[in-house]
Parts: structure tokens; C-alpha cells; sequence
């Protein structure tokens, strides 16, 4: 008994940890996204995490980051003796399976792999735009208080952090946002500006507009991936709700009504 | 041909669609049919429920289909159909100039055939360009960068053996060049970041034209910077359109982004069937307007009816040498034939 719930609270643990990771494109955690399909942490603490994605064909780096992703995040747990990443049903789920189970360098194993694409360069190009997404989230939110482009670029750190914010986006948003202002070291110190470029630039108030045209094309990709991939990850392990009328023709069109067998079994 | 509510006839270039074979015979294996899967998923995720077809008709559909979903039940006068080859993923191809232009000569006036090429093939690649030419008279080819060759994952526009290419088809007046530019759905990582080797090969082939197909997306922001610095590149809207069902919000974005950086004359509207059929896209297209906020964050640009009429179809006409007043007559002469069944 004691096992089962030790057992229990490990994979809870393991669970809460793995939100840490994100989609690098769409800068959603991965947990929120659907892609964990199970984690096993055995009797004698080794831990097995399974993640699937949209489709067979989503990008190998965006897969190899977020299994070395999966990887840091629970290594880092105290009690975990070792672990295995298992990505399923991916055109190349072997390679990244053997590569980050390897205990090799990711940066190698992703050099090799990904048509010598560079890891930090990588990393940095999507830190950048999961940058640009959050600080819009916060901007707009300023903007629609009626707050003025002036008294918005000269906010301090410290005034950001005295807001209250009301909206789920903006809320979601701000501990992701001073998170990245703090790994880059954008705003030293509560006097900083809170709203610099990913540069570490200033903008000045008149150029708020543009920067902000800016920050919405980032927007407008991340959401496209995001859409697409909600979309096809939920009708790819058919996973669409079924209304309470029961199935309909499109549900059987779409292979979503699951036998019958396997209904009951899960009640 | 689009009426409109008030009675205007629109004349509909379908500039994006295909004619393929995916059965499971065809496919040659797991990754052939991961492919038409993803398609289907695309199908079924974004197209209003009763629209969907089933999977062994979307797997192959029949010259009667593609026939009938075009131009009977749907308002394109002309459509474009791009070649798909894949053949490592399917025995005789995906969607192949020879099988497409059988099918389309029961009806030329009707069907525009673009070829393909793949320049990794080196001095092949260059005679199968004047084979195409000398054969079929083709006016464009469809690029697709991210096609797996051998050990071979992808290639760029502005590799030496392509301009090679590039440069034939300028010589033979293959004059447009639509690029595949889209969801990541090859592992490519060249082609999950980026659409640059269009600008290099945009600038470097001025007599050639640069359609990009489903417009960059999800490099919207990368194509739109490179679309304003070249007169010779357009947008095309394939994958984009049906968002104009599921999330007409963002495609009021994506539109405006378009309509204020690429602008008006160099939008082409593509329903890349048979994923999805032109009927239901155009007609919402063409009640569609941008919300007025994110119209605003744009100086107010709109998709106006005389804008809607140059994206449905006058813009490709132009590139395509179509004289759409002189088609719009023989067309007219020439109803479209449904089949006694």
C-alpha cells in the first residue's frame, strides 16, 4: 500500500515537472498540449516517460528538444535514479529515442541529427519568439487599460510586478514572462525597464506601435503551429469529444467512436 | 463561376489543387501512408462537418470527382493542378504530370498542369525540364523543397543545381514557380525555419515568378519582409483559406498582414483540394470581412469585393496569361457536362 501511493505521488511529481517543458514553436507546455501519453516510475525510482506529437512528420529538432527537455526536467527531481524518453509514432522515433537515452551530449546528438543544425542557435531562435508572445500578452493588456505608450515604455520592473493583472492570458503570462527577463538578464534590478526588446533595447514611446506590429506577426505564427497542431493531434489519436447525443456520422467518418469493449472497460 | 448574392458573376482561378493517388496500393510504405494520414487529419480538423469525405474516397478520388467538386458543385472556372511526385513514398507517384494531364484533357480549357522537377537529379533534372516543356507545354512547376531523395532530405531554391534548373526554365518560359513554404510536415530542419532561399532565388531569377504557397505560414512575418523587398513574389492562400471557418479571427489577421505587406495584386486563392472543396471556401471568402480592430492595426485595410474578385482569380489569370474576358465567353459557350449518371 505504501508502495502504491509512494508510486502515485512520484508520478505526480513527475507529472508537475514536465510542465517546465514547452513546444519550442508554440511555447505551450507540453503537458498542456496533450503530447505526455503516460509516466512509470518503478519500484526502484527509475522513471519512463512516453510523449507523442501531432503528427508522424512534426520537425526531428522540435522532437529532440522537448526529449532532452522531458529528460533535464526529471533527472533534476532528487529521488530519480535514471529514466528513459520514449517518443512514439514519429518518422524518426528511433533516432531520438537512442539519442537521448544515449547519455551522449544533446548538443551532438543534434548536430548529427538534424542536419547540423546548431543547438543554441536553435534554442535562442525560439526563446526569442516565446519572448515576443508573452511580452505582447502583457502589453496589450497594459494598452487596454488605457494606459499611454509613453507611461508604458518607461515602466519599471517593480511597476510591473505591482500591477494587477485581471485577464487568464495576461496572469498566465507574467511569471513566463519575468522568467525569460531574468534568464537573459534583460531588466537588472527592479529599476530596469520592464518592456526591453529580446536585444536589450529600449523602446522609445513613439515606437511602441511598430514594435508591438512586430510582436504580433510572432503571434500570428505561433498560433497558426498552435492551431494546426491542437487540431491534428486531437483528431490523429482521435481524441474529439463526442457530443451528448452520442456519435454522430462524422464521429464514425472520423474513426473517433472507440469499440465498445474498450468504453466499458474504462468505466 | 461565383455568382454573388447580388447577381455578379466572379471569375474563379483555383490556383492550388491536386489530382492524387494515395490508395494503399500506390503506397510504396509506412511513410506513404503517414502522408495522406496527415492529409485526412488536415481534412477532418479544419473542414466543416458536412464536408467531410471518407477515408477510402479521400485516399482516391476519381476524374468524375475532381470534375464534378471544381466546376459542377463548385465555382472554379479554372484550376491549377500542382505535381506532387514523392516517389519514395509511392510506387507511381503522388500526384503525377502524366496521370494528371490524362485526366485533364477530357477537359483543357478547364485545367492548367504544372510539372515538377527535383534538382538533386543533376543533368536528368535539366533534360526532364525540356521533356515536360516539349511534352505537355507546361507554364509552371510546383517545388517542393522538403521531397526525401535517397539519403537526401531536402534542398534549397538557391543550390547550385537548382539554379541550374531555374535558369532552363527561365530559358524555356517556364515562368512560374510555386514553392511549397508551409506546415513542417517533412522533417526538414532547413525547411522548419525558413523561406530565405526564396529571396536569394526571387533576386537572382527577375523574370521568373515566385508563388509561395500557404503563404509562408508559419513564417508569416519571414515572407511578408521578403514578399515587399521582391515585386516578383507572391502569396498563395492553400491551408490558409479554411481557417476562414474554424478561426475567422485569425484568418482576419492573416489577411490583413497580407493585404497590407504583399498587397492586393499578389494574393492568389488556392483550395488545395482535395483536401478541402472551393464551393464552401469561396462563398464564405466572399461574405467575409476583416473584424474591424484588426483591420484597424493595419491602417484599415479590406478585403473589398474588388479585392476579393483580383485574389479569386484575376491575379493568377495574369500570371498564367489567361484573358479571363475571352475564357469567361468560351466557357459560357461550353457549360460545364454533368455526367448522366
Amino acid at each position: 500500500m505504501f508502495l502504491a501511493t509512494l508510486k502515485a505521488e512520484c508520478e505526480l511529481e513527475v507529472w508537475d515537472c514536465l510542465s517546465a517543458v514547452s513546444d519550442p514553436e508554440l511555447d505551450e507546455p507540453i503537458t498542456d498540449m496533450d503530447f505526455v501519453q503516460s509516466v512509470e516510475v518503478s519500484e526502484d525510482l527509475f522513471v519512463r516517460v512516453e510523449f507523442r506529437l501531432p503528427t508522424y512528420w512534426c520537425s526531428p529538432n522540435f522532437a529532440f528538444l522537448m526529449a532532452f527537455g522531458i529528460r533535464s526536467e526529471v533527472m533534476a527531481l532528487p529521488w530519480v535514479r535514471g529514466m528513459t524518453v520514449h517518443l512514439q509514432d514519429h518518422c524518426l522515433g528511433d533516432e531520438v529515442n537512442d539519442g537521448v537515452n544515449s547519455g551522449r551530449p544533446f548538443h551532438e546528438i543534434f548536430a548529427e541529427s538534424c542536419g547540423g543544425a546548431v543547438l543554441n542557435e536553435v534554442v535562442e531562435t525560439f526563446m526569442a519568439k516565446a519572448f515576443d508572445r508573452r511580452q505582447e500578452a502583457l502589453l496589450l493588456a497594459l494598452r487596454a487599460e488605457g494606459r499611454s505608450d509613453a507611461a508604458i515604455t518607461a515602466m519599471t520592473l517593480a511597476a510591473l510586478k505591482r500591477v494587477r493583472f485581471t485577464g487568464p492570458e495576461e496572469l498566465r503570462q507574467l511569471p513566463r514572462y519575468l522568467e525569460l527577463l531574468a534568464v537573459k538578464g534583460l531588466a537588472p534590478g527592479g529599476d530596469a525597464p520592464a518592456f526591453p526588446t529580446w536585444d536589450g533595447q529600449r523602446i522609445a514611446p513613439d515606437g511602441l506601435q511598430a514594435h508591438m506590429g512586430r510582436l504580433r506577426s510572432t503571434r500570428i505564427n505561433m498560433e497558426f503551429n498552435g492551431a494546426l497542431c491542437r487540431g491534428l493531434g486531437a483528431t490523429r489519436y482521435k481524441e474529439v469529444a463526442i457530443g451528448p447525443e452520442g456519435p454522430t456520422l462524422v464521429d464514425f467518418i472520423a474513426g473517433r467512436v472507440p469499440p465498445r469493449e474498450a468504453t466499458d472497460a474504462g468505466r | 463561376m461565383y455568382k454573388t448574392p447580388d447577381g455578379k458573376e466572379i471569375f474563379v482561378l483555383d490556383g492550388h489543387v491536386h489530382f492524387w493517388d494515395a490508395s494503399p496500393e500506390n503506397q510504396a510504405n509506412v511513410h506513404g501512408k503517414q502522408f495522406i494520414d496527415c492529409f485526412y487529419a488536415y481534412h477532418t480538423n479544419l473542414s466543416p462537418e458536412e464536408q467531410l469525405w471518407e477515408k477510402a474516397k479521400f485516399e482516391k478520388y476519381s476524374e468524375e470527382d475532381i470534375y464534378r467538386d471544381l466546376f459542377v458543385d463548385g465555382p472554379d472556372d479554372m484550376a491549377i493542378i500542382q505535381t506532387t511526385v514523392l516517389r519514395d513514398f509511392y510506387k507511381e507517384g503522388f500526384g503525377c504530370l502524366e496521370r494528371s494531364h490524362e485526366m485533364a484533357k477530357r477537359h483543357p480549357e478547364r485545367f492548367i498542369v504544372n510539372g515538377s522537377f527535383d534538382p538533386r537529379d543533376g543533368e536528368k533534372a535539366l533534360e526532364y525540364i525540356h521533356w515536360m516543356k516539349e511534352t505537355f507545354d507546361i507554364k509552371g512547376v510546383k517545388m517542393y523543397t522538403a521531397e526525401w531523395n535517397g539519403g537526401s532530405k531536402g534542398w534549397a531554391l538557391n543550390d547550385p543545381a537548382a539554379y541550374k534548373c531555374f535558369e532552363l526554365c527561365d530559358k524555356l518560359g517556364i515562368r512560374n514557380i510555386h514553392v511549397h513554404k508551409g506546415p513542417t510536415i517533412i522533417p526538414l530542419s532547413k525547411d522548419a525555419f525558413s523561406v530565405d532561399d526564396v529571396d536569394y532565388a526571387a533576386t537572382d531569377f527577375q523574370n521568373l515568378n515566385w508563388i509561395v504557397e500557404h503563404c509562408g505560414l508559419p513564417r508569416l512575418d519571414d515572407f511578408c519582409w521578403i514578399a515587399t523587398q521582391e515585386t516578383n513574389v507572391y502569396a498563395g492562400l492553400a491551408v490558409a483559406m479554411p481557417f476562414i471557418h474554424s478561426r475567422p479571427r485569425y484568418f482576419g489577421e492573416v489577411m490583413a498582414e497580407l493585404l497590407w505587406w504583399v498587397g492586393e495584386d499578389k494574393i492568389l486563392f488556392g483550395s488545395d483540394y482535395a483536401i478541402w472543396t472551393p464551393q464552401w471556401l469561396v462563398e464564405k471568402f466572399w461574405n467575409y470581412q476583416i473584424p474591424e480592430d484588426i483591420s484597424a492595426e493595419r491602417s484599415g485595410v479590406q478585403l473589398t469585393d474588388a479585392i476579393k474578385e483580383k485574389i479569386l482569380g484575376l491575379n493568377a489569370a495574369k500570371l498564367y496569361d489567361v484573358d479571363v474576358e475571352a475564357m469567361k465567353t468560351q466557357l459560357a459557350g461550353a457549360p460545364v457536362q454533368i455526367a448522366a449518371e
